[in-house]
């Protein structure tokens, strides 16, 4: 029953190819594979802790004023992590830039704890929590390798093609963002109705 | 920087959707009609702008003063989050057609990354407060043109015969790439 909890963000209700929340980090900072990774851990960890707090915190917050409340509560984690960032890791920092104070406003997070953390108890949501970022992490990771490896011919800043080689320039540029997205989205589509998930 | 050159390169060189990626929920969720997302763009012209105005102050003369500008995140959304109650309470008792052509889009505006992604960004660039609204205004009015030549193709899309499993979000996303694409053309007009 709880390992339900936890493989349902990572394939059937993947956040970000089937429900389609969140797509602004994902289009914005997908430009390498590392840069994907580093996004969907960082809010993994505010998906985490933000669904913790809401599970905790259900009863003591009145139900008017909820989401003024879920949005302190995630906005705090996400100071928590600009600051950890900004001291341990400055080059993906730099590289991330607004994106890391904007995921206070990706939906997933909000989504979440209002759909989900503040009507389960505490393990439910943890394990909720892990599994939509796990799978929010996976399909940065995925557009951001594709496209790495189409635009840069690198994976993970190894390079496999000649220094001097012609790569697909446009996929790392912002066109390629929606381009290879959209493929991305069509594919889960057709995957979906073959497997009939 | 004169007014000129940041009006063009809000409004068309760095285009705040189909460049910076900001406020993409709201650029995929309500380009369905060209009469909605001209509502929805001039919601968040008004939005944007007073925002910026707001958070201007707010950073500039509370948050440097008192050294906490590591609080930006959080006040910013809370300022942004209580304007758009604000706008919109006020908005029903001044002027119900305004509020009548508006009203639905407000509380969407919330949740639009563009809004806190504007004035997180005007707070980075070193711009007085007159040239902040006008930076806030113009990417406003960018969005709002990203929004309905989007509007206008899914219109004329909805009578073409698009393949089974591309239809909803992936057509739309491979459309919106074509659009960055044809914007990057401006990428030279303004050094």
């Amino acid at each position: 029953m709880s390992l339900k909890h936890f493989t349902n963000g990572l394939l059937r209700e993947n956040p970000l190819f089937v429900m389609v929340l969140g797509c602004c980090p994902a289009l914005a900072v997908t430009s390498s594979a590392t840069n994907g990774l580093g996004m969907g851990l960082a809010t993994t960890f505010v998906l985490l802790s933000s669904n913790t707090l809401v599970a905790l915190l259900k009863n003591l917050i009145p139900d008017k004023v909820r989401i003024p409340c879920f949005i302190v509560v995630i906005a705090t984690f996400v100071t928590i992590t600009d600051m950890v960032m900004q001291a341990f890791t400055p080059d993906l920092y730099k590289a991330l830039g607004i994106f890391i104070p904007l995921i206070v406003v990706n939906c997933v997070i909000l989504g979440r704890a209002e759909a989900f953390a503040q009507k389960n108890r505490l393990l439910p949501s943890v394990l909720d929590g892990i599994g939509m970022g796990i799978g929010f992490t996976m399909a940065l990771t995925l557009l951001g390798s594709i496209r790495e490896i189409l635009g840069n011919g690198s994976l993970f800043d190894i390079k496999f093609v000649a220094a001097d080689a012609k790569t697909v320039l446009l996929f790392i540029l912002a066109p390629g963002a929606f381009i290879t997205f959209g493929f991305l989205i069509a594919i889960t589509n057709i995957l979906k109705k073959k497997f009939n998930i | 920087m004169d007014y000129i050159n940041i009006i063009i390169l809000a409004i068309v060189v760095n285009n705040v959707v189909l460049m910076q990626f900001l406020g993409i929920c709201p650029f995929l969720g309500v380009s369905g009609k060209i009469a909605t997302s001209v509502g929805m763009g001039g919601a968040v012209v008004f939005v944007m702008t007073l925002a910026n105005l707001v958070t201007y102050l707010i950073f500039n003369f509370i948050l440097i003063p008192l050294n906490i500008t590591f609080m930006q995140t959080i006040t910013f959304i809370l300022v942004i989050a209580s304007l758009v109650q604000i706008v919109e309470i006020i908005l029903k008792k001044v002027s119900p057609s305004l509020y009548q052509a508006l009203g639905i889009y407000l509380p969407l505006i919330t949740t639009n990354c563009a809004v806190l992604g504007i004035a997180l960004l005007a707070s980075k660039k070193d711009l007085n407060l007159i040239m902040s609204v006008v930076y806030a205004a113009s990417t406003a009015v960018g969005f709002t043109i990203a929004l309905v030549l989007m509007a206008g193709i899914r219109e004329q899309m909805q009578i073409t015969g698009v393949p089974e499993r591309m239809k909803g979000f992936p057509i739309s996303l491979i459309t919106a790439g074509l659009l960055s694409l044809a914007f990057m053309g401006f990428s030279g007009l303004v050094k």
